[in-house]
């Protein structure tokens, strides 16, 4: 579907962490383990604007049945690798 | 005596006392905490409001005060219709209280297949299903069609009955950028091609006003194989040559697979509906859970509806007074400073959007001791984190009231400091 090579798991990391930047208002240091809700506090609608930034970065669909699964910024970065592997 | 054999009389003295079970409560202390901080500082809560009296569509009695109504879904002011009253009337006489039953087995009455078969006439297409409320028909129709392995795609800033539907079925969900044509052209194109697909539009946004491009999110979502669910709750009765929505206005008459509308706004009693050209639709009668296991709605109710629905049908004088109404709030509105959720009338509903929520409550109140009732609106119903004072016009407010209204939200508005800054 996408023209793009699968990226590898710490190329992943290292962009999805990128795009976390913009929308780290309390400037929390972002690690794997970071939680988006309970380390970054999001609400709804900035999970929102973040998750359209991932998806357009990696030309994927991150459903909300996968959104409900992801707590952290390891397991988006899994979720990622997996979803480029299957396409 | 029980069958588990003999029982102590009493406990023992010593029995150790039981662990304090968990509090399941403990999750609302936020929004506990934040309701009585509102409170105590004086002022009312604009989520418990009584109508002592009805007098008309626009008129009640609140806390003693005769009040004007400007935040009600009653569009089209049926509520008081001799002819739809007289109607809820008779088959309240002759069919009695309720049906006591699921519309599957002893709850389908005449009056339920009239409604179905009034629907059926004003859309113009063969299938049509009446549900008890309009959030129940979001709920059974998304939850039914889309199963398993299949997709729904819905705009970001859908109605929480669209969101249920979604959560109660077994579809993947994926939502898009609201009203935005290339948001969801993109994920339609990033989807599987080969599993069905839901798109989920609605014709008015009911927390802006705002109306939806449907011509080319349903021509996306047609290029894509999507089948195309469009909520028209918001515009019944004054959109589009026979009133049938924005889907009509747009012309997409013949190109929506499933209308979901209610009875609880332009028709003006309770109960939801969804109709459509599909030519197996009403097969979902015997899949379809919220239609299933709930008794339906009182034949009063349904009479009324069927009356409302043909009234609709040919209520132009009613539409233009509608739009007329809308259009002078708006640019009164506007005209007194205060930012307005669209940039002209694009529907019955005029949201004044506040800075935060102190001014929104404040203005809220100063509107309702004045005599003027308005919604107010708040995250998370609210798109962007917004306050909202969401008025909703009727067609049977008189020019007098408009006048009123925008006198009094004037005072208001100079009062809480919501049109410092403007132009005016």
């Amino acid at each position: 579907m996408s023209d793009r090579p699968t990226p590898d798991r710490d190329e992943a990391l290292a962009a999805i962490t990128a795009e976390i930047e913009p929308f780290n208002k309390k400037g929390v240091s972002v690690t794997e383990a970071t939680s988006f809700q309970h380390d970054l506090e999001w609400d709804s609608l900035t999970v929102l604007d973040f998750v359209a930034a991932v998806e357009d970065r990696f030309d994927i669909v991150i459903t909300m049945n996968m959104q409900a699964e992801i707590e952290t910024v390891g397991q988006l970065a899994d979720a990622v690798v997996k979803l480029k592997g299957d396409q | 005596m029980t069958e588990t054999g003999l029982q102590p009389e009493a406990l023992p003295a010593d029995a150790p006392a039981p662990a304090p079970s968990r509090d399941l409560f403990s999750k609302f202390d936020g929004l506990m905490a934040e309701r009585e901080a509102l409170l105590a500082t004086g002022a009312r809560d604009p989520f418990s409001v009584v109508m002592e009296e009805v007098r008309s569509p626009t008129e009640a009695v609140i806390r003693g005060r005769e009040t004007i109504l400007l935040g009600t879904y009653n569009y089209m002011g049926m509520t008081f219709d001799p002819a739809v009253v007289a109607a809820g009337q008779r088959a309240l006489a002759e069919f009695g209280s309720g049906t006591n039953g699921s519309r599957m087995l002893n709850g389908t009455f005449r009056d339920h297949l009239d409604a179905e078969q009034a629907l059926r006439d004003f859309y113009g297409m063969a299938g049509a299903m009446v549900f008890s409320t309009g959030y129940q028909a979001n709920l059974g129709v998304i939850s039914t069609i889309a199963g398993r392995g299949e997709y729904v795609i819905l705009d970001a800033d859908s109605h929480a009955s669209i969101y249920d539907g979604c959560k109660m079925g077994d579809a993947e969900i994926v939502r898009f950028r609201h009203n935005s044509v290339d948001d969801l052209d993109r994920r339609l194109g990033r989807l599987p091609a080969e599993p069905g697909k839901l798109v989920v539009l609605e014709g008015v946004y009911s927390m802006l006003g705002d109306v939806a491009p449907l011509a080319e999110m349903v021509a996306v979502a047609k290029k894509h194989r999507a089948m195309v669910l469009v909520d028209e709750a918001h515009s019944m009765g004054f959109y589009g040559p026979n009133g049938r929505g924005v889907y009509e206005e747009q012309g997409l008459g013949d190109q929506v697979d499933f209308v979901i509308g209610t009875f609880s706004k332009s028709v003006g009693t309770v109960g939801g509906f969804c109709v459509s050209p599909h030519p197996k639709f009403e097969v979902l009668r015997l899949a379809c859970r919220p239609y299933i296991f709930t008794a339906s709605l009182p034949p009063s109710v349904v009479a009324t509806a069927a009356a409302s629905i043909r009234a609709l049908a040919t209520a132009a004088p009613k539409r233009e007074r509608l739009w007329r109404n809308a259009r002078r709030l708006h640019a009164g509105l506007a005209a007194l400073g205060l930012k307005l959720g669209t940039e002209s009338a694009q529907s019955a509903i005029v949201a004044v959007i506040l800075d935060d929520q102190a001014q929104a409550v404040a203005m809220w109140q100063a509107l309702l001791e004045s005599g003027v009732y308005v919604n107010m609106a708040r995250p998370p119903a609210t798109p962007a984190g917004t306050f909202l004072l969401r008025c909703s016009l009727c067609a049977e407010h008189s020019d007098e009231q408009i006048d009123v209204v925008l006198d009094r939200f004037g005072a208001a508005a100079r009062l809480t400091g919501a049109t410092a800054g403007a132009a005016s």
